[in-house]
């Protein structure tokens, strides 16, 4: 048998040993204790058995030729994959789970989250060999994990312990949800217009670029927290300046300030990069056909650049996903409020209910600018 | 059409341009040669304020460049250069309209010209105006680039070493395309190359530079046959100068109507450079000659080659 494919090779190894070496669930009589771990063949019995069908290809995976066909193949089983271990896990969840009253907790163990992250990069490495289209193949991606949306969807994991703080929590969720989109959303509108506009700049005139983009790195450079904390001073001295401002050293406003600072790097670099790939002369030619500076700008050089300032754009986005976690110790709320409340009243589950949300919202964004950077691709260039 | 009188261009401190005088008459093809850094582009570039000059008047049409607007200037003005710089984003269509544009063309005029411009260029119209630039050869491309120039019907046609990045068949396609267009049109051309053969064939006056001075303006025949100085010789190639003369006359100017001979005949409109190659490659004295249409128009000796030069 020839190896064609040594990641998925390296993918199946660690699949094999964290289905053995790590508990799957773990299980409690309460939140407050500490669980004990379920191994994943303890659940594996009778009709069970089914789960291991899409097994095989994923183990096979490493030797097939690579083709268009084997390379679905691998992709949909790894897809069936995820979602029998989402369901087993539920499945279980729901068999433990005592009466309506009952205190019961069951949790995803190690073993759960490194088999459904293997399965997840199977499926990517899977589909990243396609060679389809770049917009298809985001679709793609995102497909795989439509079954698991579905059973999330359907209820069947409730008597999982995340979905039961979730019930738990579900109006200051849905509040967190509303503000983190708020604080990515509020982000991106500034980021987007000052950093091209630095970016122009820069591109404009050579002897700003050093200046400008050693500002912009210091500033990347200083962690998330200590700029919040920086912030907190000079916002509140200016609020007590001007009352009618509605400024504040902590809440919303010095948390959209820190992260549109954080946005404009990259949104300056794709700004500069795609002006500077523009083809040699194009400019010339535009100057020397009588094109004034403004038509220039807006007919030539911002449609050409315009892929790759989106993909700065899609950087500048996921980024602040990230960020605006932290953006909770100063009281602007989003996931990280959950997060922390977790991580003080030592409720894991609680921390997993603020960190997954994040990790999904953060790849859909990047999917969302991906398919939007493919699609302006796909108009010829 | 074109007066230079006493221009001067400073680049840090280094005379880019030499006080230089310089008369372009309406419809002449001017041809600006000089080694690189002898100041041909930069007096291309002021003509239509792509560069400014310092010191000196330097006139279009009469009137001083500096009174008119530089992007009105620009657009009586066509403009071609080596790379090109087609817009990657835009069709064929779109890129040969793009001054049309500027000067708000109604759209039916504006899709009749270029039409008509794919047309001149020899590029088929159905075909090549949807297209976008990644889509064509270089030689194409450039067919574009010269057809956006022309597509104003600007006064002038300012080309910056235009086919110095092509393959030696394509250029000399696109020459004779260009020596066409100029026959055809009789607009005014100043073209800026580094290649002698290209400026010898082409141009009707030839402006050789070097260090932002004229070395020496005159026609072909002029620059080969009195050459001001060492420095023209060398550059027109010293040891190959009859070659270039040779290059200068057609095969129809030395042609005997009477008289007839066998063997593979040779087109007229060729240059007594070509015929010479093939009375040596073929080693004969006589080659039969043929129009345009391919019909026998009479007999080329060799012994004609060495006629006086008129």
């Amino acid at each position: 048998m020839k190896i064609h494919h040594p990641v998925q090779l390296l993918l199946v190894g660690l699949m094999l040993a964290s289905a053995w070496g790590l508990p799957f669930l773990t299980h409690a009589p309460n939140r407050l204790l500490t669980g004990t771990g379920i191994e994943l063949a303890a659940l594996l019995r009778g009709e069970r058995l089914w789960l291991l069908v899409p097994v095989l290809p994923l183990l096979m995976a490493p030797f097939l030729t690579p083709l268009r066909k084997t390379g679905l193949a691998v992709a949909i089983a790894a897809s069936l994959w995820l979602a029998g271990l989402t369901w087993l896990a539920g499945d279980e969840a729901a068999r433990l789970a005592g009466g309506p009253d009952s205190l019961v907790r069951t949790s995803f163990g190690g073993g759960f989250w490194l088999l459904f992250i293997l399965a997840g990069l199977q499926a990517n490495d899977a589909l990243r060999r396609l060679n389809g289209p770049g917009g298809r193949q985001t679709l793609a991606q995102l497909a795989v994990y439509g079954p698991v949306l579905w059973l999330l969807l359907s209820g069947r994991l409730e008597a999982l312990s995340v979905l039961k703080e979730y019930a738990n929590h579900r109006d200051s969720f849905d509040l967190a949800l509303w503000r983190h989109l708020q604080l990515v959303g509020l982000t991106l509108l500034p980021a987007c217009l000052l950093g091209s506009a630095l970016g122009l700049l820069t591109f404009r005139q050579s002897r700003a670029r050093g200046p400008v983009f050693t500002v912009l790195n210091i500033i990347q450079t200083i962690p998330s927290i200590a700029l919040f904390g920086l912030l907190i001073g000079p916002l509140a001295a200016l609020g007590k300046l001007f009352p009618a401002s509605g400024l504040a050293g902590i809440g919303l406003p010095p948390a959209l300030l820190a992260l549109t600072l954080y946005g404009l790097l990259p949104m300056a670099r794709g700004t500069l990069a795609g002006l500077q790939q523009m083809p040699e002369g194009v400019i010339e030619a535009a100057r020397g056909m009588g094109l004034s500076p403004r038509q220039r700008l807006l007919r030539v050089e911002l449609p050409i650049a315009l892929p790759v300032m989106i993909s700065g754009l899609r950087v500048t986005a996921v980024q602040a996903v990230g960020l605006a976690q932290l953006a909770a110790l100063i009281g602007a709320g989003g996931f990280g409020a959950i997060m922390f409340q977790g991580l003080l009243g030592s409720a894991l589950d609680l921390v997993l209910l603020g960190v997954i949300p994040v990790v999904v919202l953060a790849i859909a964004v990047d999917a969302l600018f991906a398919l939007l950077v493919s699609l302006l691709e796909v108009t010829p260039r | 059409m074109i007066e230079f009188s006493r221009v001067s261009k400073v680049f840090d401190g280094r005379k880019a341009v030499d006080e230089l005088d310089l008369v372009i008459p309406q419809g002449e093809l001017a041809v600006l040669i000089g080694t690189s850094g002898s100041g041909k582009s930069t007096t291309l570039k002021m003509i239509n304020r792509l560069v400014e000059y310092d010191a000196g008047t330097l006139r279009f049409a009469g009137e001083d460049v500096r009174h008119f607007h530089p992007e009105t200037l620009r657009r009586r003005m066509g403009y071609a250069i080596q790379s090109i710089g087609l817009f990657p984003h835009w069709t064929v269509e779109q890129n040969i309209a793009t001054v049309p544009q500027l000067l708000h063309w109604p759209k039916p005029r504006i899709r009749d010209r270029v039409t008509e411009l794919l047309e001149l260029l020899h590029l088929e119209p159905g075909q090549y105006r949807g297209r976008f630039p990644h889509q064509l050869s270089g030689g194409q491309q450039q067919r574009v680039g010269v057809a956006r120039a022309l597509a104003a019907d600007p006064d002038v046609l300012l080309m910056d070493e235009p086919f110095g990045a092509l393959d030696p068949v394509t250029r000399a396609a696109l020459q004779e395309e260009l020596r066409r267009i100029h026959a055809l049109s009789g607009k005014t051309i100043v073209l800026v190359t580094h290649d002698i053969d290209e400026a010898l064939g082409l141009g009707q006056r030839i402006v050789l530079m070097e260090q932002g001075r004229i070395v020496q303006q005159g026609s072909p025949l002029e620059l080969l046959t009195h050459p001001a100085s060492d420095f023209v010789r060398d550059f027109v190639g010293r040891s190959d100068i009859g070659i270039k003369l040779l290059a200068l006359d057609r095969v129809a100017d030395r042609t005997r109507h009477d008289e007839a001979v066998g063997g593979e005949p040779i087109a007229s409109s060729s240059t007594l450079r070509e015929a010479l190659s093939a009375f040596i490659t073929r080693k004969v004295d006589r080659l039969p000659v043929v129009d345009e249409q391919g019909r026998p128009a009479g007999t080329l000796h060799f012994c004609d080659l060495l006629e006086a030069q008129a």
